[in-house]
């Protein structure tokens, strides 16, 4: 049995919160919401929990209607970017909390925060206040409370923003484990197409309030279905420019023709907006295939491991991501390339047309 | 030139240095100064050793006046704390109603001690007073200048008007610093409204609450123009608390050497007690480990 969001829609004041979504959850799934700040995550995560009503449209859980049901009667539990404890309660009864509100026996409630003291790391630690944790303590301390209710829907509102890289990638690695065991509905909001990646699952991406695609985050990853999916699923976000194609070339900007190849090949002749991941994008020809634009540096930005180049085609603004380090000169003239084969299709409103065959080496 | 060499950083030291010296260390030193001689005139002065703290912590009416003094800022403590908590969770959280109700709130704070005095005088009167004569009207005798009950009431209700609003300040400020978060988590939790007070509000205004306790049992301790201007310490000598006792003795009878002793006695008090609270206040809700 599923959690079934029927046609929600809320507004505060004339502001349109959540635009007539419709989404049906499986108990036992991941499920990502992706979308920027203001996209909707939280509205949605907070309907979903009962903490606020919708305007119009119903939330069904195991067919039952539970629109107008108090968040106290519903089985949830929900982690939050801040690290929210009970300041004067030790990690211990922080976690004993939700049982002890739902009188569960002492036996049962001990073995069950061990359990889960344990799975998050955290068994040394019992004793302590939550102001004596680090940050990632604290959030795991969180994750605790939520997982040891064994709700049937668990939310985590964009969890590990307030931790540090490192901290991240290493709760981000055990959570993914820890919810496969799960046979509760996990909802996860975030704002970052790579977590939502390295997190797998399902993924709907938000934007304006509206859902614009769910499914297998990495069917969405591949065939974003618009533009603007495709700009909110990459980051950095996808480069866009206009082109056209005729009976059997391709023409992309100030390009030189191309003929048409593998999945360009079925296009009907006409203009067309093609999408370019920032990966793709080469400051050097790879293969002879490889279309060349000739392109103004504005800016070189370093992080971590990688050079983010942000140039201009004519009026497009693109950014190159390359490994290792590299320096550029601002206002330098350069040649960016891309391959044909990883070109993003999609007609003058924004819909996909065709995406680019999937090679499992590249994806990133 | 290294910074232990450099002696310029002692020309930044010296303003503060002034202020603090003239501002406290000498008027303290004054003070201390007087404490041991027994002072006739200007020119005509004994050196009598600690004497004077001897009589001092020997004298019966001090100790009246202290055990008075500790009752009255005890129960100030215990009205104003909670119910300065309350009004502050009664009060709107935003809109034009939050900032109404903070500025009504903050009214008696901006009033004038001596003005605060008077009002009540007014207020409490048997014969006029609104208040004074409804209580009398309802039969129970009620006179601040005859009966000691009725002159504590009255010195009471007067600091727990003008100071719980500071109180209540404080309260609201602390209460607003809680992330929404926090309320959402304990309804998601099922927490009823009172253990969300009990273990969030509360324990996340401590910081706040700990500064309002120490103001206002300092404060109230050194509590001084209300028993002056309701009755000068009386009726008998039922209001007269520390500072009226004091000032009796160094400006009524120019007592000096004994109400300077009797002043650094006093000042070791308020800074023992404030240390006392401080400390308990620093383990509460931190101490529950068990």
């Amino acid at each position: 049995m599923a959690m079934v969001i029927e046609n929600v829609t809320k507004m505060v004041g004339n502001a349109c919160h959540i635009n007539d979504i419709s989404l049906q959850l499986e108990p036992g799934t991941f499920n990502i919401l992706l979308g920027r700040t203001l996209s909707g995550k939280t509205t949605l995560m907070r309907l979903m929990a009962g903490l606020d009503k919708p305007t119009k449209g119903r939330i069904l859980m195991n067919g039952q209607d539970l629109t107008g049901m108090s968040v106290r009667k519903r089985d949830v539990a929900m982690v939050y970017q801040q690290f929210i404890n009970y300041p004067s309660m030790t990690v211990y009864k922080n976690i004993a909390s939700p049982l002890r509100l739902a009188r569960a026996s002492e036996p049962d409630i001990d073995r069950r925060v061990r359990e889960v003291a344990e799975m998050l790391h955290i068994e040394k630690l019992l004793d302590r206040l939550p102001a004596e944790l680090s940050g990632g303590q604290q959030q795991r301390t969180a994750i605790a409370r939520a997982l040891v209710k064994d709700a049937e829907l668990l939310l985590l509102d964009e969890p590990l923003v307030n931790l540090d890289y490192k901290l991240r990638e290493e709760l981000r690695t055990e959570m993914r484990e820890i919810f496969k065991r799960r046979q509760s509905i996990v909802v996860y909001a975030t704002t970052e197409p790579t977590e939502a990646l390295a997190l797998g699952g399902n993924t709907a991406v938000l934007f304006e309030g509206r859902l614009e695609q769910f499914g297998q985050t990495v069917d969405v990853y591949q065939h974003p279905q618009s533009t603007r999916i495709a700009q909110a699923f990459s980051d950095p976000a996808m480069n866009i420019v206009a082109g056209s194609v005729d009976a059997d070339s391709l023409q992309l900007g100030d390009a030189r023709q191309v003929p048409l190849q593998s999945h360009l090949s079925g296009l009907n002749p006409g203009n067309y907006l093609f999408g370019m991941r920032a990966n793709h994008l080469q400051l050097e020809r790879k293969i002879a295939t490889d279309i060349g634009f000739n392109t103004r540096i504005n800016l070189a930005e370093i992080s971590g491991s990688e050079t983010f180049v942000h140039v201009t085609h004519n009026e497009d603004h693109w950014t190159v991501q390359k490994q290792g380090i590299h320096n550029y000169k601002m206002e330098e003239q350069v040649q960016v390339y891309v391959d044909p084969a990883r070109l993003y299709v999609f007609d003058l409103d924004g819909h996909l047309v065709a995406s680019p065959e999937v090679i499992p080496t590249h994806l990133t | 030139m290294n910074k232990w060499q450099d002696n310029k950083a002692w020309f930044m030291v010296i303003p503060v240095f002034l202020v603090v010296a003239v501002s406290a260390i000498i008027p303290l030193m004054t003070v201390v100064n007087y404490s041991l001689q027994d002072i006739f005139g200007p020119d005509q002065r004994v050196f009598v050793g600690l004497e004077w703290y001897k009589d001092a912590l020997t004298d019966s009416r001090l100790h009246d006046a202290l055990s008075r003094q500790l009752l009255f800022s005890s129960l100030v403590l215990l009205i104003e704390i909670p119910l300065g908590i309350l009004i502050a969770m009664m009060m709107p959280k935003k809109g034009w109603s939050a900032s109404l109700s903070l500025v009504l709130v903050a009214l008696p704070l901006l009033i004038p001690w001596n003005v605060i005095g008077t009002i009540w005088i007014i207020f409490m009167r048997p014969d006029i007073g609104l208040l004074g004569a409804a209580i009398n009207g309802m039969g129970i005798p009620f006179d601040h200048t005859a009966a000691p009950v009725s002159a504590w009431v009255t010195v009471m209700m007067m600091e727990v008007w003008h100071w719980t609003p500071l109180v209540v300040l404080l309260a609201y400020a602390g209460l607003q610093a809680i992330p929404e978060a926090y309320f959402q988590a304990a309804r998601i939790d099922g927490a009823s409204a009172w253990a969300t007070f009990r273990y969030i509000q509360l324990p996340k205004m401590r910081g706040v609450l700990t500064i309002a306790i120490l103001l206002r049992f300092m404060d109230s301790f050194l509590i001084y123009a209300e028993p002056f201007v309701l009755t000068g310490g009386g009726p008998g000598n039922s209001t007269t608390f520390l500072s009226i006792y004091l000032v009796k003795q160094a400006v009524g009878q120019f007592d000096l050497g004994p109400a300077a002793a009797f002043s650094i006695i006093y000042f070791l008090i308020v800074l023992l007690f404030c240390w006392l609270f401080y400390q308990a206040l620093l383990k509460v809700g931190t101490g529950d480990k068990s």
